[in-house]
This record gives structure tokens, sequence and C-alpha cells, in this order.
């Protein structure tokens, strides 16, 4: 073995400088090129942050659109699902209460109609997209709560549809809403 | 529904389309032939002038496995070190602290499997330093590793009697500048233009549109992501992997990484083909491994489309499938192709909770990694393989009637051997484990680890039973993912866990190097018309038979303790 020794030393000392040193020099470098910088891509209203595109955020006032419930209630310091297994009964407790305060706040909506996402916790606990199903059934409360036309808050919510061929449309809660307080200020 | 379903048809149609040429490039190298990254020979030879390496020097079997095990020994000193310190060392911003022992401990030995098996939270478990110089090295190594014992055993099943195969410091290094750095950067360059992060910045504190004050972590994840998906190591920059909207953004992305995970596991068999000239025997291997993947893939994809019975029994539509844990923007099919890729290929990242997924899918993951050969993990996917093919190969000799030979050489009793105690190392590993917690959670609940046996399951009933089956299932077959609700990070899991991923790592990567050094030595007898072919289709499903009858027999019941009665009692 000790004739190998030297040779693996040295070799992972040239690995840490190939591998991790001038790797992760280049990479970052070219992050500097990319549109948010390589610091994750930031959503700013009138010059003030507001959000990270790509982190959802927690709403639970009337007046915004909902995203899906949170493992972790979005706080993006850390990221969790729920990993409660499918025949858990505390679960199914859980998802039975979601149910209840949506149609608590969402009056005339059925329970058939609450797309499944929208009673249960996502993967990372910060997804920041619902689909536009989940979007279309919050629409009434929205237009109420805002005093606006539910036609057009209808039309706005068409208008943020990521459109996806092969696999699931989604709209970004975060940006949907953002668009939906510039309305009000018109 | 549909367009999903395309989604996933798109995805691994791909994958098999990139999968050949690469093949075929690999094969290339090891040859020496020319290729387009011919432009690395100087850096390389640099690489071998520093570290005092003679790369012209040819190696016999045995040391190989010496140089081998040698710089995995060093890695390890390094990385535990690194871990118990990282607290009061420099990149740092948001002051983590260091690992514990038990904890550190588990986490170098995943990672130098090549497992990645995660029992921390990469937000608070590490720092930007360890996330880079242990983990991240680790994914490039542990790789390479794989790639430099695979290309021993390709040396070994040439028609020629020899005990020189190939120097190990040149398979290793190859590996690093022209397969996995290179592919590592297109990789990484597609997830930094779609929102992942590469700047060195902390965490950052917003005020969000409703007005809470949160703080959202970040990094320079966009680098370790692609190595982490290429090297069929799966660790994440993030706690929840490549669920988290940052470390894949995108359905896009998801196409990418989900591609990146197969890539090079597939390219391998192809490599195997062009490299030996024996382009029929990589198809039948090749079809072999698909036929198993496609079927255990589609019953995910079906199960998950369906969602979960107890929802809809509570009068919940889900018409998009099941969803708990899983992320919007990839949906139900595409979530169910990745846990099956990464299950397969020994990779382990997640994009959505296995824990949460139908009883089904979570089933068909671990079948999955119980056989852990279906493509199966970079470089040791292919060796694990070869092992049943020697198991085929001896039975099918004895059935016919005819001395069992693979690619013209004799396999006799010692080869058998050592085929059979690596063929049933992994169902030992597994049940064993299981069986060992199963008894403390029963016996000993209240014994005082930093999480009691009485709260390590985050589920009751069959499920439970599941998760625990699925770690030792995922540390034996060095995969890395997990049924994250197990509390997972105290003495007890961190310990045993931690032996079985060295076993369940280096053994299998002993026994098959020592097998084919063993055979390269035997004299060669050309193919005739009394020789079983072992490229023929026939044989294919012989394999295919030995496979489904090793892993059904001996993790069949496990099984039935825990998903499929999870699955029935939904009904």
């Amino acid at each position: 073995m000790k004739k190998y020794l030297w040779p693996s030393l040295k070799m992972t000392l040239v690995m840490l400088v190939l591998c991790c040193l001038l790797y992760s020099l280049v990479v970052a470098g070219i992050g500097k090129l990319t549109p948010g910088g390589g610091d994750g891509e930031k959503i700013t209203v009138n010059g003030k942050v507001v959000g990270y595109a790509n982190i959802g955020q927690k709403f639970t006032e009337d007046k915004y659109f909902w995203g899906r419930p949170s493992a972790v209630d979005y706080i993006a310091s850390g990221s969790a699902g729920s990993n409660k297994g499918p025949s858990n009964p505390d679960y199914l407790k859980i998802v039975q209460d979601r149910i209840d305060t949506f149609l608590v706040h969402n009056r005339g909506i059925t329970k058939e109609q609450i797309p499944a996402e929208m009673v249960t916790a996502s993967g990372s606990g910060l997804d920041p997209n619902i689909s536009p199903a989940s979007a279309y059934i919050q629409i009434k409360r929205v237009a109420a709560t805002r005093d606006l036309d539910e036609s057009k808050v209808k039309s706005l919510v068409d208008q943020r549809i990521e459109k996806n061929p092969i696999g699931p449309d989604v709209i970004n809660v975060l940006k949907l809403n953002v668009a939906l307080d510039q309305l009000n200020q018109k | 529904m549909n367009t999903e379903l395309l989604g996933v048809i798109i995805t691994y149609v791909l994958t098999v389309l990139l999968a050949i040429p690469l093949g075929k490039y690999i094969a290339k190298t090891i040859k020496g032939e020319r290729t387009i990254l011919g432009f690395m020979a100087p850096v390389e030879r640099f690489i071998f002038k520093i570290c005092g390496i003679d790369p012209n020097k040819e190696m016999n079997w045995k040391q190989h496995l010496k140089a081998l095990l040698t710089i995995n020994f060093i890695w390890f000193i390094y990385g535990f070190i690194m871990l118990i310190t990282q607290g009061s060392l420099f990149l740092n911003p948001d002051g983590n602290p260091s690992q514990t022992p038990d904890l550190a401990f588990n986490t170098v030995i995943s990672f130098i499997v090549n497992c990645n098996l995660q029992h921390y939270s990469g937000e608070s478990g590490l720092t930007y330093l360890t996330q880079l110089y242990v983990v991240m090295f680790f994914q490039f190594v542990s790789a390479a590793t794989g790639i430099a014992a695979l290309f021993v055993l390709f040396k070994a099943l040439r028609d020629k009697v020899t005990d020189q195969l190939g120097n190990f410091w040149v398979f290793f290094v190859q590996s690093i500048t022209r397969l996995l750095l290179p592919l590592s950067i297109i990789v990484a360059i597609v997830l930094a233009f779609n929102g992942t992060p590469t700047s060195f910045e902390g965490k950052d504190s917003i005020v969000t549109l409703q007005g809470d004050s949160v703080q959202v972590s970040r990094g320079p994840a966009a680098g370790m992501i692609a190595i982490k998906q290429l090297g069929t190591n799966g660790g994440g920059w993030f706690g929840v992997n490549s669920a988290h909207p940052l470390e894949n953004p995108n359905y896009f992305t998801n196409v990418v990484e989900n591609i990146a995970i197969l890539l090079i596991p597939i390219a391998l068999v192809f490599a195997l083909g062009y490299y030996l000239n024996r382009r029929k025997l990589a198809k039948v291997i090749f079809g072999v491994m698909t036929v198993g993947f496609l079927f255990i893939l589609s019953t995910s994809v079906y199960s998950e489309i369906k969602g979960n019975p107890a929802l809809s029994k509570m009068g919940v539509l889900q018409p998009t499938g099941s969803m708990e844990g899983k992320e919007a923007r990839f949906g139900p099919a595409a979530s169910a192709l990745w846990g099956i890729s990464t299950t397969a290929t020994s990779n382990g990242s997640v994009n959505a909770m296995h824990d949460s997924m139908t009883p089904m899918s979570g089933a068909m993951q671990m079948l999955d990694m119980m056989i852990n050969a279906f493509y199966g993990g970079i470089g040791v996917g292919i060796l694990n393989y070869f092992v049943f093919l020697i198991v085929a190969v001896f039975i099918s000799g004895l059935m016919v009637g005819r001395t069992p030979e693979f690619l013209g050489r004799k396999i006799e009793a010692k080869e058998m051997k050592i085929a059979s105690v690596i063929a049933l190392l992994h169902p030992l590993l597994i049940l064993a484990g299981t069986a060992l917690s199963s008894y403390i959670i029963v016996h000993h609940p209240e014994a005082d680890w930093a999480v009691k046996p009485a709260n390590w399951l985050n589920n009751p009933g069959y499920h439970g039973f599941g998760e625990m089956l699925y770690e030792y299932t995922s540390s034996a077959a060095n995969n890395g993912s997990g049924f994250e609700g197990l509390g997972d990070n105290n003495i007890f899991w961190n310990v045993t866990t931690g032996f079985v991923l060295i076993l369940g790592r280096f053994l299998p990567i002993v026994g098959p190097i020592a097998i084919a050094g063993i055979l390269a030595q035997k004299k060669y007898i050309p193919e005739s018309a009394g020789t079983l072919k072992s490229d023929s289709y026939t044989f294919g499903l012989m394999t295919f038979a030995v496979i489904v009858i090793i892993a059904a027999l001996a993790f069949f019941p496990a099984l039935t303790l825990g998903p499929l009665a999870e699955h029935f009692s939904l009904k």
C-alpha cells in the first residue's frame, strides 16, 4: 500500500485544485453573465425587492392568490416536504382541515372543485407555482375582496399562464400577485 | 395528462440518443484513439508528472485495487477532519456549526462511496467550503473511481491472455478530464442561465409582498448540481435536493437533469460494446436493463397519475394525480420518471418526496435499488450486472450440460463463489439492517440517542416499516435517496448505515474485479459451435430470470410487509 500513498496524496491535492477551485471559479464566472448575476433572480416593485422569482411566498390574505400548502411555511432559509405517507391518518386529517379552510374562504366552491395540489404540501415547501385550475377557483374570492371585475382578474390569470407542451402548465403566484397589485393601482 | 406522458417519453428517448455517441466516445478514449477532447492530453501529462506517476506502466488487478483503496482511505481522513472542523473554517457566510463525529463519519463515507445519503440538510449542515471542497470533490472522484474500476473489467474481457489491465491513475484522471468535468460545465451553464445561483453570497433577507420577513438560502449551487447528476451521486445543495426551485428551476432544467442522471450509466453499456467490438453483447445487456427499467417505470407512472386512493375516498379530485410532496412545475409523471431514474442508477437525487408517493411507487423504487443493475450506478452498475451474468452463465451451463464459458473463458468454482457471495451480500445487508432497527424500535424505544427510537418513524404502520427498509436499501445500493421522514441523524443510523455503505460499495467493486482479473489470465478458447452464446437474446432472457429470481426471492417478503401491504390496505 505504501507505494501508492504518495501518488494518492498528490493526486488528491491536484484534483482539489482542478475539480473544486478551478471548476467553481469557471462556473461562478459564467454565472455573472446570467440574468440574476448568479445570485438568484429577484422581483422588484418600484425599486423594492419583494422576493425571488423562483421561491414561493406565503399568501394567506384573501386579496391575494394563494400558493400551495408548505411544510416549512415558506421559510426559505430551509426547505422540506411533509414526508407524510399516503395512508397516514394524521396526514389525512390535515388535508381535511385544509379543505375546510379553503371552503370557508372561497364561498360557492364545492369540495370536488378544489384541485388536489391546493390541499397537499409541495416537495420543497417553496413551490412558486400553481396550476391554472387552482388560480381559476380563487378568482371569485380575489375579485370580490378587491372590488374588481371577475373577467378582468380572469384575463390577468390567463396572461400569466406559462404553457408547457410536454408537462404541466403553471402560473407563478408571486408574479401574478404583483400584477394584481398593479391592476388595483391603475 | 397525455402531454405529461409525452414529456416522459421524450426525456427517455433523448437520453438514449445521446448515450450512443457518448458510449462510442468513451470507448475511443480508453483505446487511446483521437477524440475531440484530445487537447486535454498535455493537462493529463502535467498531472501525472506532478504526482510522480508513470502513465505507461500497466497494473494487474490486485495493484488496481490497492491504488483504488489507498486513495479512498486518504479521502476518508481528509473529509472527516474537514467536516468536524468546518464551523471554525473560512467560507462559512451563514455561520453553520461543525458536524458531530457520528454525522461526519456517515457523511464522509456516504460521499466517498458515491451514495450521498444525507442525514443533514444542506442549508444548515454544511458550509460553502465543505459543500465545494468535500462534498463536490467526492462527487467527482467517487464517480471517477467507479469508472476506473469498470475500465479494468473492460480491459480484462478482451480476447487476450494477460494480467496487464491498464493503469488505474490514467483511467481515474481521464474519467474526470475527458468525461465528468466537460459534461459538468455544460450542465452547470444550462442551470445557471435558468436561475440556479452560482455566486458565493450568503443568505438574503427579504420582506415578502404580503409583508413577512424571511431569509432565503443561496450559494454556488449550479456546479455541484451538475456533477451530482452526472456522477450518479445525488447529494443536493439544498435539503430537498432537486425539488428545490433554485436547484431545479423549471421543467426544462428538470429534463436536462433527468437526462444527466441516466446518461453516463447507459453510455457505459454502449461503451462496453464498442470497446470489446461486441455490439450484440452490449445490445442484449442494454435490452435486459431496459425491459426491467421500463416495467418498473410504467408501474410507478401509472400509480402516481392515478393518485392517492385515500384522498379520492375523501372526495378530493386528483385530475393531475398524486401531488403530496411534488412540485407543480414537474407534475406526477415527470416526478415518477425521476424517482425511477434516480433509484435505477444509484443516483439518489429527488425532485419529489419519495416518502409521500403512492405505495406502489415506493415499492418500485426499492425494487430498483434491490436489483441495482438496471443501468446502475456509474461504473458499478455494469459491475453488478456482471455478477448476475456470471451466475446466469453458470446456471445455463449446468442446464444444457456444457462447461460454463463467458467470452471464451471458463467460469469455475472460484469465480462462482465470489459471484455468489457478492450477489447475496446485498440482501444480507439490507434485511439484517432492517431487522435490527425493527428490533430496537420494539424493544428499546426509549434508548437515549439524539432521536429516540420511538420517534424515528414519521408515519405509522406498514409505511413506517417501509421507511426503515428504504433507508438500508438505499445505503446498500449506494443510492442516497430516502424516505426522508425517518429521524436518521443519530448515532444508530449514522453508524449502522455507515458500515452498510462501506460494505455495499467496496465488496461489489473488489469481487467483480477479482473475477475479471482471474478470467483475464485464463486460456482463451475461441467460440465454436459448442459454445453457449452469451450475446444471444435467449441468454439475455436467462440473465433477466436470474436477476428477477434473486431479487424476488430475497426481497419479496420484506416488500410485502411494507409498501405492498400499504397498497392493498388503501384499496
